[in-house]
């Protein structure tokens, strides 16, 4: 899989044996999204879309994804509502859509 | 006795312990008194006989920092430092045995500066002693090399996983010259194999390491490595017990007594002092005076049980220590008195003698009259200086 | 000393897994883009080398891990150390194709950390270390570094009556790591990712210590749009703030002459911290880029 995702079915330890010996944990362990930090969020005009992938490249939190179909999605889960993929975006496909409206 | 007996001083007597031990990286910087254990490695590394990473590092900071990393991957290492170099060490002191990399470190106990001074005493390592690490104190060059090779084994044991220090007094015993007895390679390899660790990055199931923990979190962290750190004082002994059925040299745990048996009267120290204490005791013994010695191995994990089992019958104790936090008392006296505490049954007398700081003498005739005060304790202050 | 052939790096070709993901980075973060994108140019045989400093803070929080290959947060001063010590570790064991990479900020480099650093390039260590350079203290809410610009407010370096932000220069990392004979050297804009990733992948490649020094804007610090984060690093580069390079043995190399720089003013106005600035201060701001960049002209290969 090419982007982590959360663990559902993690729970902290609430017992001294359960934790590690040492500072040592699985790498790419994810139990909170990011999605709350978010006021606007980017929406790809996916038919509009030139596919030059520089939202994808230039995405600081890496969430804009390529699906199967060659088409971008976005993870919503951890995408943080940024706005430098709409901003950098030169076909102008993607639109920062106030989160709630 | 199998090995070869060899003609070394202290500092020599550790290099020659850790070309045995086989670490794979060792990264130190030079200070005075320790130079001349990381002169010797140096040579064993260009020569061949002993294959390691050495890392000519800019600063005791780096050294420290450069065994964690390479700890961090799985491999045994080697520092060793003094004075000002372990104090500059201190942040990663706590870091190596919070992140429980089994480091092992030569400490050459030297004073600390203002004024500035090179001589032995044991303010440095004293210092530290809430640092996390095991904390051994070598007598003479002998022991120096098997506690050497012993926390190894200590520090890596899956119960342990703590970093580890050996003491030796600063030119007192780095600079002495003893016959040391060198074992075989292959007896020193089988007792202490290459161990292997979930505690490091492996390519094959990435982790994190060295992370964050918050408030809900940090404290269990810190209680694990408590408990460590109490677990080590059993591993220690199994330890010494195995390299005594190996290599013939037994050691007595934490702590080791010189007829305090039936002894009113107890001197309680630490490192190569010991050996200026033992000889008055006899000679005192010899004149029917009821005298001993007490002589703490490691002060990290403190000996509490064994210290009271053995000052039981023991009127009056002294705490000889060359150490002193300034305004109250010695650091080691302030674990004795401590030890006491815990069990409601303090010695009647217990007095705190601190010498020996920036390498003053401390002579025979000194610890005579020390044993002597502890006769006539009435009326003098608990901390002296002498 | 160089080995096997250099890929062309692209958008299309470079890795789709991300090692650097779920992190807890301030929105439009150019620090945390620097290491994504190093981390996809070397993969999952990484490991990582963190200081304490944002990307740390940001990127381990138990049990919340964002980095999917191995990484471990180092002291504040000890990012090249404990990254040597990686190294040497991993050569010992004989691990074979790591690739042991330190990401530190720019008081984390160019303040505490110089000595290790120093002492790594000396040693010819092999390894890769990235200075993500947001020009400031910015874990700790914003104060001054050696590589706060002149004119940078930051909270210890504050604007009053007597005070206009940060009073020296930045100090020139790249020109310092080069003057110790460094295997590799380069400095890098998060607004020119390509040019960036193929030095990361030079960096990859390079028998002895590499030094890549990434200018990586902070939304928060330096008071502009978290959307902004990529044009102001290619502004830095277009007014001449910024110079794309490289260092190898063979002496120092200009990537990109912008030849007729923008403007340095629109530049320092963009961004909250300068905008106390007065055309006089500005001025001398233009001054020092021309006559840095007279030097680099002259004596720089293109």
């Amino acid at each position: 899989m090419s982007h982590p995702s959360r663990s559902k079915a993690y729970r902290p330890p609430s017992r001294l044996e359960d934790y590690p010996t040492g500072t040592v944990f699985p790498a790419g362990h994810l139990v909170e999204t990011s999605s709350g930090w978010r006021s606007k969020r980017p929406v790809i005009d996916t038919e509009r879309c030139i596919n030059c992938l520089v939202c994808w490249l230039l995405c600081p939190e890496g969430v804009i994804r390529k699906s199967p179909d060659g088409r971008l999605e976005i993870d919503y889960d951890y995408c943080k509502g940024c706005g430098i993929c709409a901003r950098e975006c030169h076909p102008g496909v993607i639109l920062m859509k106030q989160e709630g409206a | 006795m199998a090995g070869m007996n060899m003609f070394l001083s202290g500092n020599e007597a550790v290099a020659a312990a850790v070309r045995l031990a086989r670490p794979q990286v060792i990264a130190a910087y030079p200070i005075t008194p320790q130079t001349t254990v990381i002169e010797r490695l140096a040579e064993m590394v260009e020569d061949g006989s002993l294959a390691s990473e050495y890392l000519h590092v800019e600063s005791e900071h780096s050294a420290l920092s450069a065994c964690i990393g390479a700890s961090a991957v799985g491999a045994r290492t080697f520092t060793a430092s003094s004075s000002q170099g372990l104090l500059y060490m201190a942040e990663c002191m706590h870091y190596a045995s919070g992140g429980r990399f089994p480091i092992v470190m030569m400490n050459a106990n030297r004073s600390v500066a203002l004024p500035w001074n090179i001589y032995g005493d044991q303010r440095d390592s004293l210092s530290l002693l809430d640092s996390g690490w095991i904390q051994a104190y070598a007598e003479d060059a002998q022991e120096a090399f098997d506690m050497l090779i012993q926390a190894f084994a200590v520090a890596e044991h899956p119960l342990v996983l703590t970093p580890a220090m050996v003491n030796l007094d600063g030119f007192a015993l780095t600079h002495t010259y003893e016959l040391v007895n060198v074992p075989d390679p292959s007896d020193v390899d089988a007792f202490l194999p290459r161990f292997t660790t979930a505690n490091r990055m492996d390519p094959e199931h990435p982790v994190s390491l060295g992370f964050t923990a918050g408030p809900q979190h940090n404290q269990a962290f810190k209680q694990l490595q408590h408990l460590a750190m109490l677990a080590s004082g059993q591993v220690i002994r199994e330890a010494e017990e195995r390299f005594g059925q190996r290599f013939g040299r037994s050691y007595p745990g934490l702590v080791e007594t010189y007829r305090c048996e039936d002894a009113e009267r107890v001197i309680v120290t630490l490192g190569s002092v010991a050996g200026t204490v033992r000889p008055v005791v006899d000679r005192l013994r010899s004149t029917g005076e009821r005298v001993g010695l007490l002589r703490i191995r490691y002060m990290r994990p403190f000996p509490d049980g064994e210290l009271r089992a053995a000052l039981a019958g023991a009127t009056s104790v002294g705490v000889l220590e060359k150490d002193i936090s300034f305004g109250y008392e010695g650091t080691v006296f302030t674990n004795v008195n401590s030890a006491f505490a815990r069990s409601g049954a303090s010695p009647r007398n217990l007095l705190n003698f601190i010498g020996g700081l920036g390498g003053k003498d401390i002579t025979p005739t000194d610890i005579e009259n020390l044993f002597a005060r502890l006769a006539a304790p009435e009326g003098l202050e608990t901390v002296t200086f002498i | 000393m160089e080995n096997r052939k250099e890929r062309k790096i692209t958008a299309r070709n470079l890795d789709d897994r991300e090692f650097f993901y779920g992190h807890k980075g301030c929105p439009g973060c150019g620090g945390s883009l620097a290491v994504r994108l190093a981390l996809k140019v070397l993969g999952e045989k990484s490991f990582a080398v963190l200081p304490a400093g944002c990307m740390s803070a940001i990127g381990f929080v138990f049990p919340q891990m964002a980095f999917s290959c191995n990484a471990m947060i180092s002291t504040f001063a000890g990012t090249a150390s404990m990254l040597a010590g990686v190294a040497a570790g991993a050569r010992a064991l004989g691990l074979e194709g790591i690739h042991a990479v330190g990401f530190a900020g720019d008081g984390g480099t160019a303040d505490i950390g110089l000595q290790a650093l120093s002492g790594a390039i000396d040693r010819h260590d092999r390894i890769i270390y990235i200075c993500y350079d947001n020009e400031a203290y910015m874990n700790t809410g914003v104060q001054k570094s050696s590589l706060t610009p002149t004119g940078a407010r930051t909270t210890t370096s504050p604007v009053g009556n007597r005070l206009r932000g940060a009073v020296t220069p930045k100090k020139q990392m790249f020109e310092i790591v080069a003057a110790h004979g460094i295997d590799y050297a380069a400095t890098a804009s998060v607004g020119h990712p390509l040019d960036y990733l193929r030095k990361v992948e030079h960096a990859s490649r390079v028998e002895g210590t590499s030094y890549i020094h990434v200018f990586a804007p902070c939304p928060v610090g330096w008071g502009h749009d978290s959307a902004e984060t990529i044009e102001v690093a290619k502004a830095a580069v277009d007014c001449g703030l910024l110079y794309l390079a490289e260092y190898t043995g063979g002496g120092f190399i200009l990537n990109h002459d912008p030849g007729e720089f923008s403007s340095i003013r629109d530049y320092l106005l963009g961004q909250g911290r300068f905008r106390h600035l007065g055309e006089e201060e500005i001025e001398a701001i233009v001054a020092q880029r021309d006559s840095r960049w007279q030097r680099i002209r002259r004596e720089w290969r293109t």
